[in-house]
């Protein structure tokens, strides 16, 4: 079988998870509501997991995807918890804009 | 152009649109489904580089589990109508620029670094099928049988705090 690599070449690799690494940063950085950059994050998440399985096939080794199976285990956790924290924050405030999470008071 | 090729520029371009149309739209329900669509094409990514296992895991743990919880979440706030004030405009200029220097600067980095990245030679035996994975993992000797427990205990724990974090207070206000 004619290996996957060759024929994309692992910098396409590179800059597709760089691109879509910026989108997430882009998006933390544009939006207000909590839950898009939340959405936001986990694409981060998901480019720097794109670019551990593709060198993870490039140097043949598997241990770069079990790396990966870890951080799902602790993005799934992360985001378990962050929503559990936006509902209370609905709950107290109302909306769950960032701009208006300014006091620690809740 | 080779058909992998083909393939992998229509994989890319639809999971970057769908990424940027996340980001995009004023409704956060639309935004949840692009998100989806997003990481399905991720999952085709991993299909291409032949690795079963963790298209699966990312097909069940991302569109499964994590999209169905947010999606519930928007929906436990009836948060699914355009009512968004946008930032100041000077904070999405200053988004916007941010955005663009860190990709150029990436992007170039990467380029000039193109010569390291040597060519890639295949040796043709099995390393990433479920089995040699589980193996991988679970190795008496130097496996990841602790960093494996570890997350068993890590996703107790997010559990409980979830749980205890949603739970409708008693009211002692």
């Amino acid at each position: 079988m004619d290996s996957v690599l060759n024929q994309i070449g692992i910098e396409n690799y590179i800059f597709l998870s760089v691109a879509l690494f910026c989108i997430g940063v882009f998006g933390v950085l544009y939006r207000r509501n909590a839950i898009i950059v939340f959405m936001s994050i986990e694409i981060m998440l998901n480019a720097v997991n794109l670019l551990f399985v593709a060198f993870s096939t490039y140097h043949q080794d598997a241990q770069g995807q079990v790396f990966v199976f870890f951080s799902m285990a602790v993005a799934a956790a992360e985001v378990a918890v962050g929503l559990a924290i936006l509902v209370a924050i609905f709950r107290n405030l109302g909306s769950i804009d960032v701009a208006n999470l300014k006091n620690l008071k809740g | 152009m080779s058909t992998v090729l083909i393939i992998f520029c229509i994989l890319a371009a639809v999971t970057l649109a769908s990424a940027f149309m996340t980001i995009f739209t004023k409704n956060p329900i639309h935004s949840a489904i692009y998100l989806v669509i997003c990481f399905f094409s991720i999952a085709g990514h991993y299909l291409l580089f032949n690795a079963q296992f963790l298209a699966l895991v990312h097909i069940i743990v991302y569109s499964g589990a994590i999209m169905i919880l947010m999606l519930f979440t928007l929906m436990l706030m009836n948060l699914n109508k355009e009512d968004e004030v946008h930032k100041p405009r000077i904070t999405r200029l200053g988004a916007v620029v941010s955005f663009l220097l860190i990709i150029s600067v990436l992007i170039a980095i990467f380029i000039q670094t193109k010569p390291i990245v040597g060519p890639y030679d295949t040796t043709g035996e099995d390393y990433q099928s479920i089995k040699v994975l589980g193996q991988v993992l679970l190795d008496q000797d130097n496996g990841f049988m602790v960093a494996f427990e570890f997350a068993s205990i890590l996703l107790l724990v997010a559990m409980i705090g979830a749980v205890l974090l949603s739970k409708k207070e008693k009211s002692s206000k």
